[in-house]
């Protein structure tokens, strides 16, 4: 399973650093989304003499620049690659083969991460640079930030993954797809630091993956947070990867079974 | 090949009016797809109102403009969203398409301006919810500013729309245009896609260099902020000069990079 894994990842890698351009404009262009809160929030914690809820405009900085990054570590296979899949027999293929096909897009993935951590680094030093964040993480907060943002990426890929396995009952899947990521949007901390909002909705997010896969590994390394809610983080992680696979295998052979097709 | 369209200005009108009934008709076909649509902008603009309400539950207002302002901005901000996705988007991007695929002979070939041809062929009539839910949202926001909103304003922010709108279809021409030399486009749209989003908040708000790239290199400045100024009665008649010139500029240029890139096109049908 290991040689499985590290075939796939470096067959990605080498693939993906061929399209640095592309990968580099897809970058680039998903970097305007935290510049707009960033300057938002900035603006607004200039205008309240300093801060808001203790985040002064360099911890915005910090938050949304740290952002970046865990949103890369967010992208996985899209629940709409299925239709695609279905549609041009790729999946077909895919059944054929003696393992579970959701190991080769995690690992792929994985593989695709690594290429995008490092061409990820000239654009935080340029945000750095325009934005000037306070940044200072204890030797555990970056400890713990390493270990939750895979963690991140392993609850995001495999919910998103059963969440795609719909298409095997209805092709009108953008509604429901969309429902979840404006959902996503709002309770991950994407928008906006969780801590802004009103507690009722802070304990709200307790329940949803969501913050798990986005606010705590940016908050695990910007702070503030004890020691003891970066564990808590972790096994929150560790709960909800749990979950999503319990997900998975209960909706996979179903999606299976209602599958069928032609030709070979 | 364009000798016959000089002769019947007529034509022209009659031309994109067929190709607009046949996009509709092409739609007509999938009625569900209305209402899929409609949910997903009031989603959109639903997760816009909550952004909005979390902003004003920390201050009264964001670089000069209160709520019921920055409420306005929305709106415009959907609206011009929805005439893009509707109308330009999808004619540029299959501009893109057909040039790696070599099949913009088809176009080229047809007795009329390409330019023309090519902007007009493809109508996504169902993106028009985000219009109609973004006048929605901005005919409440008027309400909330004022009872009553002077006639002059609606008719210049009117004016000032169609103009900025113009702006942007030319912004995307040149974008498009860029592909006869550039194979991969796909990823310029999502980097166009994803600087559109800052356009929701007036282009005030941002730091200099941002605000500049906002105005004259995507020139979303003049698409949403300065209506929604006009919309808002902050309008400066130096922003309405700049604009019109910056247009006049961008419509020459545009058609010019255009051409620009016919020359270069190699087809790949016949």
């Amino acid at each position: 399973m290991i040689t499985l894994y590290t075939a796939h990842m470096r067959a990605w890698m080498l693939q993906q650093f061929q399209y640095r351009a592309a990968n580099y404009f897809y970058m680039i262009g998903m970097i305007a989304e935290p510049v707009v809160y960033l300057v938002v929030w900035s603006t607004i914690a200039r205008a309240q003499g300093g801060s808001i809820e203790g985040l002064t405009p360099g911890g915005f900085a910090a938050y949304y620049i740290v952002w970046t990054l865990v949103r890369n570590m967010n992208i996985v296979l899209t629940p709409f690659a299925w239709e695609e899949r279905i549609k041009d027999g790729t999946f077909a293929t895919q059944l054929m083969k003696p393992v579970h096909p959701i190991h080769e897009d995690l690992a792929g993935f994985m593989g695709w991460k690594l290429v995008v951590l490092l061409l990820w680094i000239p654009i935080a030093v340029v945000l750095v640079l325009l934005f000037r964040p306070t940044l200072s993480p204890t030797l555990l907060q970056c400890v713990v930030f390493f270990f939750a943002i895979w963690g991140a990426f392993l609850i995001r890929a495999i919910m998103q993954w059963s969440l795609g396995l719909i298409t095997f009952w209805t092709t009108r899947v953008a509604a429901i797809f969309e429902a979840y990521y404006l959902s996503e949007m709002l309770l991950s901390g994407r928008v906006f630091p969780l801590v802004l909002m009103p507690k009722w909705f802070q304990t709200l997010t307790w329940y949803f993956p969501f913050r798990w896969s986005f606010s705590f590994p940016i908050v695990a390394l910007t702070g503030p947070i004890e020691n003891r809610d970066l564990f808590i983080g972790l096994g929150m992680q560790l709960a909800w990867i749990m979950v999503s696979i319990g997900l998975l295998y209960l909706v996979w052979p179903r999606a299976v079974r209602r599958f069928s097709s032609v030709g070979g | 090949m364009n000798v016959a369209s000089h002769k019947h200005r007529g034509g022209r009108v009659r031309l994109i009016a067929t190709f607009l009934r046949v996009g509709v008709m092409n739609e007509l076909q999938y009625r569900i797809n209305f209402f899929l649509q409609l949910i997903q902008s009031l989603l959109t603009v639903g997760t816009g109102l909550i952004v909005l309400a979390v902003v004003f539950s920390k201050t009264d207002e964001l670089g000069g403009w209160d709520r019921p302002q920055l409420l306005a901005v929305m709106g415009v901000f959907t609206l011009v969203g929805g005439v893009i996705r509707t109308f330009i988007q999808p004619n540029m991007q299959r501009v893109v398409e057909d040039v790696r695929e070599g099949k913009l002979d088809f176009a080229l070939t047809k007795p009329t301006d390409a330019q023309l041809l090519v902007s007009i062929r493809d109508v996504r009539f169902w993106q028009l919810t985000d219009v109609l839910v973004g006048i929605v949202v901005l005919v409440v926001a008027l309400v909330q500013m004022s009872s009553t909103t002077p006639w002059q304003r609606v008719f210049t922010f009117v004016g000032l729309l169609l103009s900025g709108l113009v702006s942007i279809y030319c912004f995307w021409l040149m974008l498009a245009s860029a592909s006869f030399w550039l194979v991969r486009m796909n990823e310029v749209q999502e980097l166009f896609d994803g600087v559109f989003r800052a356009g929701q908040y007036p282009v005030g708000i941002y730091p200099g260099w941002l605000r500049y790239g906002l105005t004259f290199i995507i020139p979303l400045a003049f698409a949403i902020t300065v209506p929604s100024e006009a919309v808002t009665g902050r309008l400066a008649w130096q922003s309405v000069v700049v604009m019109m010139c910056f247009t006049a500029v961008l419509l020459v240029v545009s058609r010019w990079c255009w051409k620009r890139g016919l020359r270069r096109y190699g087809g790949a049908s016949a």
